[in-house]
């Protein structure tokens, strides 16, 4: 029997191209966002993401994958990253990437997670810790295309000093029909007025939009946030096929 | 050739087997969990298992009479295309060679389908000649949800994300049928020792 290896067409093949690092920005304590310059890149779309393979001088290799957090209208691909204590790639791009420094990254990857503006809405975007960083991508992408769709992000950390994009978020306040939440689960400052709990049924109904409305939801997060969200949301009668999830197991590391 | 990172160390782990480990793995002693959707949860009342599509004669089993069937319980060591590799995992279910012993097909591809609208093809000799089962248990206990449960797929020598979760037929076809993943431009096959990870590898 013939192995099919004649693909449909779908664009630029995935291969491993080089990615050169342009600016590294403290997001958090645990977060960096790096920019690359990716050697022709064939573009991406909000929600997508990229593997990354980084050699060793001995030649040893390891590989893992990133979301984008950079639009598709930005010149430059951008890499939010947590430290992952344990792991083995993720304390190295944290604590020591630098300009110049140089990986291999191919993609882009994962066409379930993805939104353009022409897809419409109306959008909830929930994101625990750093799965906000392709919901990023999405709101980017909706500011940079001046979409005005219904979009409602809810945004659960630790605690305040755990938000990605806490500053450009902050800009976003008044940007027309989208409405951004924050739930704080462990550390609230006491002039905090917003969520100090866990995401539960009680407030993804105050977010909204309303099952009625079918909005496209997009979860992303660690397994146990995500399959609890999504939980919620098919109990409060989302259409399970509205809902599209990307989790992180302990081991995106 | 690859660019060296500077800085870039790694972090070896000289008490896994090199050999058990497809080029770009890594292993974890977690076990990861990943799907494009909700956790499906069919009552086991509900839950049936078909074979259909390009067969003589369409088969299916209840819960109960899956369950009948002869049980096999394995260890194998599964791979993930989001790179985590896991060894030693010990599974009970009923091997899809038992499943099609009456069925007589001229088929040479499978698509299996699962709750929550999933879907992966998987060809026929994949999934045959001990390769492959549908399984029900996993370390003794009975398998999570979150990781497939009541039932899911395993075909632990291709990519994980062929053995699909919540897995309730296969479909047996004429042409190979890119599925869920394999549409979004996932590898058709997806064989980690040759890392066939995407369409274009």
């Amino acid at each position: 029997m013939a192995e099919i290896t004649a693909a449909p067409s779908r664009g630029a093949p995935i291969v491993w191209r080089l990615a050169t690092v342009r600016r590294v920005v403290r997001e958090t304590d645990r977060a960096v966002s790096i920019d690359v310059e990716v050697d022709d890149w064939p573009g991406h779309l909000a929600g997508h993401h990229v593997d990354i393979r980084l050699t060793a001088e001995d030649g040893y290799q390891a590989q893992r994958s990133y979301s984008i957090a950079s639009p598709p209208e930005a010149s430059r691909l951008t890499l939010t990253v947590e430290r992952m204590d344990d792991g083995e790639v993720s304390p190295y791009l944290v604590d020591d990437a630098r300009d110049g420094d140089e990986f291999e990254l191919r993609g882009p990857i994962g066409g379930h997670f993805t939104w353009h503006v022409d897809q419409g809405g109306p959008l909830l975007l929930v994101g625990g810790g750093s799965g906000l960083v392709p919901l990023m991508a999405i709101v980017r992408h909706r500011i940079a295309q001046h979409g005005t769709v219904d979009t409602r992000l809810l945004v659960s950390t630790r605690g305040p000093g755990d938000v990605l994009y806490r500053g450009e978020l902050m800009g976003l306040a008044d940007a027309q029909g989208l409405q951004i939440h924050f739930t704080l689960t462990r550390r609230a400052p006491s002039n905090w007025s917003g969520w100090t709990r866990r995401v539960d049924a009680e407030m993804l109904a105050a977010v909204g939009p309303s099952p009625a409305d079918s909005p496209r939801v997009y979860i992303c997060g660690p397994t146990a946030f995500v399959e609890r969200v999504a939980d919620l949301l098919v109990d409060a009668g989302h259409d399970p096929a509205r809902i599209h999830a990307e989790r992180f197991g302990p081991s995106g590391t | 050739m690859s660019p060296i990172t500077r800085g870039f160390g790694g972090r070896r782990r000289p008490e896994v087997d090199p050999s058990r480990v497809p080029p770009g793995q890594y292993v974890v002693n977690d076990f990861p969990v990943l799907s494009a959707g909700p956790t499906p949860r069919t009552p086991l009342d509900e839950w049936s298992f078909e074979i259909a599509g390009a067969v003589d004669e369409p088969v299916s089993w209840s819960w109960e009479q899956f369950l009948a069937l002869p049980q096999e319980t394995f260890t194998i060591d599964i791979h993930c295309v989001t790179k985590w590799s896991k060894l030693g995992t010990t599974w009970t279910g009923v091997a899809i060679d038992t499943l099609l012993e009456d069925v007589a097909t001229e088929a040479d591809y499978t698509l299996a389908w699962a709750d929550g609208e999933y879907t992966t093809n998987v060809p026929l000799e994949d999934l045959v000649d001990g390769r492959a089962w549908v399984v029900h248990t996993f370390e003794g206990e009975p398998l999570e949800p979150e990781h497939g449960g009541p039932a899911r797929l395993l075909v632990p020598h291709l990519y994980f994300w062929k053995s699909a979760k919540w897995v309730r037929g296969l479909e047996l076809t004429l042409d190979d049928t890119p599925g869920f993943w394999e549409e979004a431009g996932y590898h058709i096959r997806g064989d980690p020792w040759r890392e066939q990870r995407y369409w274009s590898d």
